[in-house]
């Protein structure tokens, strides 16, 4: 197995691993975004784990395969502090381990507000072949796919990654929308990009009986997303852009599963994205793991 | 190599974490037959809430399946921290004492919407509004006047 494989696969073996032991298992009341987030953090003490997967079709290219696993921890009821392990497949080419992010949100006021903001900071240290499209940015388009894996993964890429995160719930429905600023530390100019999301339970009263395919369990909406140029060129010529239909299913022993076909709305996009994600989310990790080391939280 | 090396110490971090999960699942319960203290201060919380907020009536206040709704969302959302039956643990307040009881259903109502993010209680406004409504019919339901045990700690 070539050296570069094994930390996206042992990031899997964990997730399952983490999952198999965790404690009690709690009902994670999950948006279905993919790329959008909404401004509710991380529960203080909880350790989400989440694998998703993106298969991409290439004009010109080889169709790829994308996955990352995430480590969503909330830190306190402020902060929510995320780590990424990602890697992809490009059939008849590689499958290659292609970097990692360490994710930040905090949310500033104490109180739910109407528009709620959070600010997002991440740091990125992947190389070129990077094919997760976990944002749209800058000037990204399908072309940027066709060079190969080999070959792309010679770049080296430090990106600082900001966000704000404006995101409002009105009767049941929740409305989002995240404005993106990255800057590769190379010396590459300030590129933008746009997410915006909607979404609401499928119904808003829960059930008197226990149940797994209730309507309240599945969340739905839709998802938008794609680069505004950079410092230099903003706008959306030379741009990609995606709308996306999106569906949760957050089930009553503790799993959330994700799906999104995702399509290109213009010729610089992907014609057709496929998402899908499972995750677990594990109580009281940050206590357990205090206990550990002799604390007591 | 360093990412190599990096992605190496955090697989090892979780490998130990999960041990370490598995190990003391049990330890987050106070012991039996011991209820743990809270400073009263932390029901204040509860005295924050605005006017028009605290007069707001519960709509499912005569539905007949909101507790039993309530039930399950509680076990499902609130029972990790609070206790399997709102009794309060080391990460969270009991629900069962008078400050909890004797507020207004409209009061229960903004502390789930805002929570109270400074001290760990997360903003429970991702449940729809219906839901949270069942919830507070649910921890209304628990009632009475709180056992002494379950009586937080006088003020020194």
């Amino acid at each position: 197995m070539a050296p570069f494989r094994w930390p996206v696969l042992f990031g899997i073996f964990l997730f399952v691993l983490l999952s198999a032991f965790s404690s009690k298992p709690v009902t994670a009341q999950e948006n279905p975004y993919f790329v959008a987030y909404d401004h509710y953090l991380e529960e203080p003490g909880n350790l989400e784990i989440e694998y998703f997967s993106t298969f991409g079709t290439q004009r010109g290219g080889n169709d790829f395969h994308s996955f990352w696993t995430e480590f969503e921890y909330g830190a306190t009821g402020w902060w929510t502090a995320e780590f990424y392990l990602e890697g992809q497949t490009t059939f008849h080419d590689s499958t290659i381990f292609t970097g990692f992010r360490w994710e930040n949100r905090f949310r500033p006021l104490k109180h739910e507000h109407f528009i709620n903001p959070v600010f997002y900071v991440e740091y990125e240290n992947k190389n070129g072949a990077d094919k997760i499209m976990k944002e749209g940015e800058g000037h990204d388009v399908e072309s940027d796919f066709l060079v190969s894996n080999a070959e792309a993964r010679r770049e080296r890429i430090h990106e600082i990654e900001l966000k704000l995160i404006l995101s409002s719930t009105f009767k049941g429905w929740n409305f989002t929308q995240n404005t993106l600023a990255a800057k590769n530390l190379s010396n590459s100019p300030w590129e933008f990009g746009y997410a915006l999301g909607a979404s609401r339970p499928l119904a808003l009263k829960a059930s008197a009986k226990r149940c797994t395919v209730c309507p309240q369990n599945f969340v739905a909406g839709a998802e938008m997303y794609g680069g505004l140029g950079d410092r230099h060129s903003f706008g959306l010529h030379d741009t990609s852009h995606y709308l996306a239909p999106v569906l949760a299913w957050n089930i009553p022993s503790g799993w959330t599963l994700r799906i999104s076909p995702g399509f290109g709305l213009n010729d610089n996009s992907h014609r057709f994205l496929l998402r899908w994600g499972v995750s677990r989310e594990i109580n009281g990790f940050g206590s357990m793991v205090s206990r550990l080391f002799g604390g007591r939280r | 190599m360093k990412a190599r090396a990096a992605a190496l110490a955090v697989c090892i971090f979780f490998l130990v974490a999960s041990i370490a999960l598995a190990q003391s699942r049990e330890c987050s319960k106070p012991p039996a037959g011991r209820t743990p203290k809270y400073d009263p201060a932390i029901y204040e919380e509860l005295q924050k809430a605005p006017e028009k907020a605290r007069k707001r009536p519960n709509p499912l206040e005569n539905d007949p399946d909101a507790v039993a709704a309530g039930t399950i969302l509680f076990a499902q959302h609130c029972a990790e921290c609070h206790g399997d039956s709102a009794e309060g643990t080391r990460k969270a307040p009991s629900l069962r004492v008078r400050e909890v009881q004797t507020a207004t259903p409209g009061t229960l109502f903004w502390l789930l919407t805002n929570g109270v993010v400074r001290k760990k209680m997360p903003v429970w406004s991702k449940l729809p509004e219906p839901q949270r409504w069942q919830l507070v019919r649910y921890i209304k339901s628990l009632g009475g006047p709180p056992r002494a045990a379950e009586s937080p700690a006088p003020k020194p």
